[in-house]
């Protein structure tokens, strides 16, 4: 057998410590060793994004990154987003622009939104379905999760923001 | 009482029309969703299966001792060990057989030999490294027609001498059945008589649902007490329990299955699979649950492909264009075992709503089921059973009768619309289609793009022969029969394709609400606590909605061919208002007025003509627990089976331009309106976003999914580095529109919408890929749209120069 590695990095926030082989890789770690279940495995070959992790502030596929790389990282996965019981911008985004169906690709876009709006406040559509390329759903099509982004960016800009389905829009009066 | 305040009630009902955000939405996006591969159960083992390389083998031997030696492997199943279970093999939804562990012989490429159980996942894959198969390589054949050639390979020995299987006849020994419905002779007769006949072959292609969540279970077998628990992945939990039922010998009452939240279906999760078997065995043996999880190559080359239909379809008309007859020859390649979900009467599930939007008094269909050496499957892909094809088919020839007449092809839907008046309307086919009102839906449709300025736009272009670009545009004009289904002709185990809800109303007013449905993103949880508080006005955000869960749900056959909202919402709205009847008796009682004196509105009774007299549902849940009509029974329940009288023919008008790049075949979508009409609309906010998701799988078959085979049997695009997901970037911006024909028999006159938009854009992306070379004489291209297929005709045309 291989011999176990000691590896030690921050998980939103808290320290985390792992015992693992040299061949695992971070989402199972992940997963399996320290509960964290919102990053998914979609698929073998790092196309889905499904989990996605931030890692030292860069978008990580992390079925394609071995957790002993991950010595002293700071890592954040969609568990580290909601403070004090307050969802994050992108979070209430998805929410209220119906940006997620069947929600097994949720965690990874929006922990790959975040990453994208810490790069670029003020992405233009284009610029949005370009740097979210790397994430697939197979639900929304896209265009409500382009809307949800929007909705956060606006709304971490400080502006107002708006739901575009207010509750009644389609009863009249 | 004033308007607004009526609002404000409405509002806080959150009943059916409003937008309500949805109830599953805070664990998803906070991580905390429970899917099946997030079940820890302490002492879990990881089962991985050990595949064929080869698409056609006899196998020699397998030998097992390495593997079963290496540390922390627990066992290593092969068809062998389930023999003396009977076991090795199991029964399909199509009244065929399928092995769970190949029995002597492989049939398919990846087909299952072996299931190794280890301590975790990285020494299950090890250990599966570590059997060893001899194999006898066979032909192998992949083409239907082919398998249907005299001294074509026997794919199934298991089958010898069987000159009848499940749906009738077998001509040979790798035919499975021909299925033919309609009136033949007359049919050819009004061929012979046609002014104008057209003739066109198209072949769909192999396909998969791909669900970003791939199949899998976890099986626990509590020795003690004698009881199965599996959470799985299943579009239809409750037919699995009786599966595994019959399988086992075990009394259902003693088998749990349990649907968790679902990362996706779109019909890949309707059957059962042999990694579902093999896990439960595994756990009965070893006493310990035991995880199973596909990886993706594993879900794409294995669990239940789509399509792959290989269709003629022909059209007489008159010289106006008004269709006479319509004839459809089919040659169905099923693979190696016909694992097909449909209802058991139908082979072909529903193709025969081929007639479509269109009132054709002759039709005649025959379907021939092939085996090859690929693997088993035919589900619903995000469609109704092979509605999909059948629409493709009908809305593609509509097409190449126009070109060959020369009628716009806007023009010539019209002329053959079934007019508003003759619904229902008996289809040549022996469908009655419920309800719809096409002719309006296409005007609208044509009138929001401006049809005509297209047509000039795309007429100057055709003439300029410098313009670097095609423009092409697509019409369908579908209709969708889902909602199965009554079960008088839908079946499925010989059960009826019925389904259920159960309310129970608390004392202090909230409820929750049983399904025998389950959602895999269709936002059941939100959707049908709307129905409850409309029909029995309790505010939504009251009520829980429960699926999923064999041993506390009533049983239901599952969410699959947008039935949900058909069978399933039928049953909340039935039961809601048996929830309604006894609170108005119950209102009476503490009135002290006549239950016929009473009016239900919006969260209560009023008394006629006193509009100040009243109860709300509030206050008559709480009496139901202590203030009672004697005679009545304690408590507010209410249960419903709901068998539906018929379908529902959910349609649409949908139109597609697009432009393609002469020199390099590349294909852009420029513009996709879809205009929907699912009837009584419960939740808009929820129904674009299925639209949105349905477009989008229907541009991902259409320009780039298939799942084809190469001469030796070994299947291609079995990752997502071939098999086409589009990203946010390829996906086109979708524009959605509707018009509302409520189903007349359907409690609250909903039809269902999820599947439409799959069903009727891909032959709208097809019909306008095909319109853009239609005026150099081109009536065909079979899908996928690939930039190469595409250059491909380009190229022959010689465009590309």
């Amino acid at each position: 057998m291989t011999k176990k590695t000691h590896v030690s990095f921050t998980l939103n926030g808290a320290a985390a410590d792992v015992l693992v082989d040299p061949r695992e890789l971070l989402i199972h770690t992940l997963r399996e060793r320290l509960a964290t279940t919102g990053p998914h495995i979609g698929c073998d070959t790092s196309h889905c994004g499904a989990c996605t992790v931030d890692l030292d502030g860069t978008s990580v596929k992390s079925c394609t990154h071995l957790t002993v790389q991950c010595e002293g990282a700071e890592i954040l996965t969609i568990e580290g987003f909601a403070k004090g019981g307050v969802l994050h911008a992108l979070q209430e985004g998805f929410t209220q622009e119906h940006g997620l169906q069947c929600g097994f690709c949720t965690p990874g876009m929006i922990t790959r939104a975040y990453r994208l709006l810490q790069e670029n406040p003020s992405p233009t559509e284009e610029e949005i379905r370009f740097g979210m390329s790397g994430n697939l759903c197979r639900c929304t099509g896209y265009q409500n999760i382009v809307k949800a982004i929007q909705y956060a960016a606006a709304k971490l800009r400080g502006e107002t923001v708006a739901t575009s389905h207010p509750l009644m829009a389609d009863i009249g009066a | 009482m004033d308007g607004s305040k009526d609002l404000d009630r409405i509002g806080s009902l959150e009943g059916i029309g409003c937008r309500r955000k949805r109830a599953e939405d805070p664990r998803f996006i906070q991580g905390k969703g429970n899917y099946v591969d997030d079940i820890k159960l302490p002492g879990t083992l990881f089962g991985v299966m050990v595949r064929s390389p080869y698409a056609h083998a006899r196998i020699v031997s397998i030998d097992t001792s390495k593997a079963k030696a290496h540390p922390g492997v627990h066992a290593v199943l092969t068809a062998e060990d389930l023999k003396p279970l009977k076991l090795h093999w199991m029964p399909t939804l199509a009244g065929d057989v399928q092995a769970v562990l190949a029995d002597g012989k492989v049939s398919f490429q990846n087909q299952e030999i072996a299931f190794v159980v280890a301590d975790d996942r990285y020494v299950a894959a090890d250990a599966a490294e570590l059997i060893e198969v001899e194999y006898d390589e066979l032909p192998a054949v992949v083409d239907p027609f082919k398998a249907l050639e005299p001294d074509a390979p026997v794919i199934r020995p298991d089958l010898d001498g069987k000159s009848v299987g499940a749906h009738g006849k077998r001509r040979h020994h790798n035919h499975i059945f021909n299925w033919q419905i309609g009136d033949k002779d007359k049919t050819d007769r009004a061929f012979d008589a046609a002014e104008v006949t057209v003739s066109q072959d198209m072949y769909y292609p192999r396909v998969h649902p791909c669900p970003l969540e791939t199949c899998g279970c976890v099986a626990s077998y509590d020795a003690i007490r004698g009881d199965l628990t599996v959470w799985i992945t299943s579009q239809a939990p409750h037919v699995v329990r009786t599966v595994v039922g019959l399988l086992s010998t075990i009394p259902e009452s003693k088998i749990r299955i349990i649907s968790p939240d679902i990362g996706g279906g779109f019909g890949n999760k309707v059957g059962v699979y042999p990694g579902y078997v093999t896990a439960i065995v595994a756990s009965i043996v070893l006493g310990r649950p035991v995880k199973w999880i596909e990886s993706r190559s594993e879900n794409l080359t294995t669990t239940a492909f789509a399509r792959d239909y290989w269709m003629t379809g022909e059209l007489a008309a008159d010289k106006t264009g008004k269709i006479k007859a319509l004839r459809v020859n089919v040659t169905a390649d099923h693979g190696a075992f016909d694992a097909c979900a449909d209802p058991t009467k139908w082979p072909a599930g529903m193709f025969h709503v081929c007639t479509g939007s269109y009132d054709i008094a002759n039709a005649h269909l025959s379907v021939d089921g092939v085996y090859t050496n690929k693997f088993p499957g035919g589900v619903a892909y995000r469609c109704s059973f092979r509605v999909t094809e059948a629409v493709y088919l009908i809305e593609r020839m509509i097409d190449v009768l126009a070109q060959k007449l020369g009628i716009d092809k806007a023009l010539i839907r019209q002329r053959n619309f079934i007019r508003q008046e003759q619904f229902p309307y008996a289809s040549a086919l022996g469908l009655e289609f419920d309800s719809g009102n096409y002719g309006p839906a296409l005007d609208k449709v044509l009138a929001a793009v401006d049809y005509q300025a297209l047509r000039a736009e795309q007429a100057a272009k055709r003439a300029d022969p410098n313009c670097p670009t095609l423009m092409g545009i697509g019409i369908t004009t579908f209709t969708e029969i889902v909602g199965a289904g009554p079960s008088k002709m839908c079946d499925i185990l010989g059960i009826g394709m019925f389904d259920s809800c159960e309310i129970r109303v608390h004392p202090d007013g909230s409820a929750i609400a049983r399904m025998g449905s389950i959602s895999q993103g269709q936002g059941h949880q939100t959707t049908y606590a709307q129905i409850i508080a409309s029909e029995a006005g309790i505010p939504a955000s009251k009520v829980a909605v429960e699926e999923g869960d064999t041993s506390t749900a009533p049983y239901g056959l599952g969410t699959y061919g947008s039935r949900s909202t058909p069978v399933a919402g039928a049953a909340v709205a039935r039961a809601s208002r048996k929830i309604r009847e006894k609170a108005r008796k119950i209102a009476a009682h503490l009135l002290e007025v006549s239950p016929d004196d009473l009016e239900f509105d919006l969260d209560g009774f009023k008394v006629k003509g006193n509009p100040t007299a009243g109860k709300t549902m509030k206050e008559i849940c709480w009496a139901a627990y202590n203030n009672v009509p004697e005679g009545m029974e304690m408590g507010l329940e209410a249960v419903d089976y709901y068998d539906p009288p018929n379908f529902t023919f959910p349609f649409g008008a949908y139109l597609c331009v697009l432009d393609i790049v002469k020199k390099t075949g590349e294909t852009k979508v420029r513009r996709f309106y879809a205009l929907d009409d699912c009837g009584t609309r419960i939740n808009p906010m929820i129904i674009e976003g299925q639209i949105h998701g349905g477009l989008t799988e229907g541009f991902a078959v259409a320009m780039g999914q298939e799942l084809p085979y190469d001469e030796q049997g070994n299947v291609q695009g079995g990752t997502l580095m071939d098999y086409f997901l589009p990203t946010a970037v390829e996906t086109p911006h979708w524009e959605t529109d509707f018009t509302v024909t409520p189903s007349p028999h359907h409690p609250i006159g909903a039809k269902g919408v999820a599947e439409s938009p799959h069903v009727g854009s891909i032959p709208c992306f097809s019909n306008a890929v095909v319109d853009a070379f239609a005026h150099l004489g081109i009536t065909h291209i079979d899908m996928p749209y690939n930039a190469f297929r595409v250059w491909r005709q380009a190229h022959a045309l010689g465009l590309d120069a």
